[in-house]
């Protein structure tokens, strides 16, 4: 009785005949007494709620009223030229075999190759680089191999690179073509009229392909470095060109006749001062980029909202910064009681306000790189991996670049610097983006960039 | 020479910006025993200058955007001053929109205000005497002001003056008929008691305290750093 309170059931002998209807149903689809359940499972177990395939229905073929046999019998093909009788297995459908040409004859194309005469080349095709009989080589084996230049290039006994055997074959072509078109109109929609083939465009394309496809992942990265840098500074080279041109016209708006003698003269002084502003407005690190470009789109707007403006300087100086410190910024300046957005935001609080979110974003960054360099400094000194302090990832890569200092007993018996590095601290941390050191441990003297990695 | 001038005047002019301080949002009166279902509270949404000097040197009608369940829910005022009074039981987000003068800008501005009708403080007793009040301050910067508009504006005690580039000047006002125009200046306005102040003052000092606090801090970490640098430079050595 205590145990039927504790568990919350029905005291009442009505409710067991209740149990007792609903429990035949469950118990066919408890598993057969005898095995353990995991070996019940194994074998399928209980069948799930839904049937997913109707196995009955996947064996029932449609009656079929047909007699099939299968024979053994000749065949040609019209895609030989030799006439060859070949046996083959064939589906005879109530004592009639197929009738047709061979079902993979159809398959058997081949490239017009234009073959011209004797006259013609006289005519229309020399060249003092080639020789007839070269010619006629090349055509030959053209058509004997479908213009697979590499093919050809092998079989020809004369050293020619593949670009010059195209030239000549696509520049003989198109000579004859023309040559024999009974008038010029019907020539140019022929796809060799209408994409000729240019040689100094291939042979430099097929280089830049190599060299490309050669670039050491060193290489790469530092062309993408590039290139994005320069995409920046094209964008806000843009910007302040957009923001330069509303100047001139606007301010024709003071006084009439002298903007006109203005505009008139200082034609030549104008422009230049554009191009100086450009230029000026797109310096080379990002962030006086980002306010720069930030400032300009602030200016196109015509009117704002100062809490709208510092918004957006607020996210042009955090835009280096990942989500997590942004989060750590907000933090400090909870814990320095001020507001997140001012309450009384006039131009002189909101410059306080962003000079302030970016001396945080310097104190976090400084904060960063002292334990970085406080845990360089005790694995130097103590040498063995067991000491780490705490678990931060930023010292386990400093122990991990330092390997030169760390004695043979330890495992990572990895050369610094090579792809066996970046594999081992893959393995290590838990799904960390790393990059591989390329500079001995502490030599950072770049500033680097914040990664939410880092954090 | 001249037109040298006129270069310099035309780059400084790029860095000249009006800006009108405002004050935005709502009071709320309880109705008490007038109180019925769907309206128990008498609200007035408002935009106010800061300093409650007449906006509409600058504002020349302003657009309350209301919740859809209201009746012609877009109120359009002309003039100053520039609020709605209605009441309801909701609370919602209302869109303002002020349309400005010729001179002063031909694009709209938008301003977001949360309707606020019960007092924070929820265990509290209503009171119909005293109204639940919400206001957030901003500023209205204009930038590129037209020669026109700095004129119109000058000495206008609702309008932030900016310094104009050396050797610029404006032509005098031109005198407007006050008597004629209500006053739409909010100083006495009914509920001018309950306006919140806004004072910049404060916000500086507690920022500065904490610009303060953070470049301590800065230069205690850049002391570290080079010290533990120090340390770290027998090892690299090798």
């Amino acid at each position: 009785m205590d145990a039927k309170d504790i568990l919350g059931l029905p005291k009442t002998p009505l409710s067991i005949t209740q149990e007792k209807k609903s429990r035949p149903q469950k118990d066919s689809q408890r598993k057969p007494d005898g095995i353990s359940r995991e070996v019940y499972a194994l074998t399928g177990g209980v069948a799930p709620l839904m049937p997913s395939i109707d196995v009955s229905q996947l064996k029932r073929r449609p009656p079929s009223d047909e007699k099939i046999t299968w024979q053994w019998l000749p065949f040609t093909s019209s895609a030989r030229k030799d006439n060859l009788e070949l046996y083959h297995w064939v589906r005879v459908v109530n004592g009639v075999p197929p009738t047709g040409d061979y079902s993979f004859a159809k398959y058997n194309k081949s490239v017009d190759v234009i073959r011209y005469t004797d006259e013609e080349y006289e005519k229309h095709l020399t060249d003092p680089k080639w020789t007839k009989e070269e010619t006629d080589q090349l055509f030959d084996l053209c058509e004997q191999f479908d213009l697979r230049f590499i093919i050809i290039a092998d079989r020809l006994p004369t050293t020619r690179t593949v670009e010059e055997l195209k030239d000549r074959y696509y520049s003989v072509s198109l000579a004859i073509l023309v040559a024999r078109a009974p008038s010029l109109g019907e020539v140019p929609g022929h796809p060799l009229v209408k994409e000729p083939y240019n040689v100094t465009q291939e042979i430099e394309r097929k280089r830049a392909l190599s060299m490309v496809l050669s670039q050491t992942k060193h290489q790469e990265r530092k062309d993408t470095e590039v290139l994005a840098e320069a995409k920046r500074i094209a964008e806000s080279r843009l910007a302040a060109q957009a923001a330069e041109e509303p100047d001139i016209p606007a301010t024709l708006d003071i006084g009439p006749e002298s903007a006109e003698r203005a505009v008139g003269s200082g034609d030549t002084i104008s422009p230049s001062n554009v191009q100086v502003h450009a230029a000026a407005a797109a310096p080379s690190t990002s962030v006086i980029a980002d306010n720069s470009s930030t400032l300009a789109s602030l200016r196109m707007l015509r009117v704002y909202l100062r809490t709208y403006a510092l918004e957006q300087m607020v996210q042009a100086a955090s835009s280096s910064a990942g989500l997590r410190t942004i989060k750590r910024v907000e933090q400090t300046l909870q814990d320095l009681g001020v507001n997140l957005k001012p309450k009384v935001p006039t131009k002189a609080v909101c410059a306080e306000h962003l000079e302030l979110r970016k001396e945080i974003l310097t104190l976090l960054n400084l904060q960063k790189q002292l334990q970085y360099k406080e845990a360089e400094g005790s694995s130097f000194r103590d040498g063995s991996y067991g000491d780490m302090p705490g678990s931060s990832k930023r010292s386990q890569r400093a122990v991990d670049q330092d390997r030169t200092f760390v004695p043979d007993s330890i495992s990572f018996g990895v050369i610094p610097g090579d792809r066996g590095v970046k594999r081992e601290q893959k393995r290590k941390g838990p799904g960390r983006a790393s990059e591989t050191p390329s500079s001995p441990a502490g030599a950072h003297k770049r500033p680097r960039k914040m990664k939410a990695s880092d954090l | 020479m001249f037109f040298f001038c006129m270069i310099i005047v035309q780059k400084k002019m790029k860095d000249v910006e009006i800006s009108v301080p405002i004050v935005y949002g709502n009071a709320a009166f309880w109705l008490g025993k007038k109180a019925s279902e769907y309206q128990s509270h008498k609200w007035t949404v408002y935009v106010r200058g800061a300093t409650n000097e007449d906006l509409s040197v600058v504002v020349k009608r302003a657009v309350f955007q209301l919740h859809s369940s209201f009746n012609n829910p877009t109120r359009i005022v002309e003039s100053a001053p520039f609020e709605l009074t209605e009441s309801g039981w909701g609370e919602f987000e209302i869109a303002i929109t002020l349309f400005f003068h010729n001179y002063v800008c031909e694009k709209p501005l938008n301003l977001y205000h949360h309707l606020k009708l019960y007092p924070e403080d929820e265990s509290g007793p209503m009171s119909t005497k005293k109204p639940v009040v919400v206001e957030s301050y901003d500023e209205v910067v204009f930038t590129e002001p037209s020669e026109s508009f700095l004129a119109r504006v000058q000495n206008h005690p609702a309008v932030t003056f900016p310094r104009l580039p050396a050797g610029f000047t404006l032509p005098p006002p031109v005198p407007q008929d006050e008597s004629k125009r209500k006053r739409g200046d909010t100083k006495d306005h009914p509920l001018s008691q309950w306006f919140l102040n806004f004072s910049e003052a404060d916000e500086l000092l507690q920022l500065a305290a904490a610009r303060q606090q953070v470049q301590t801090h800065i230069a205690k970490l850049r002391r570290q750093i080079s010290l533990t640098d120090g340390q770290n430079q027998p090892f690299k050595s090798l």
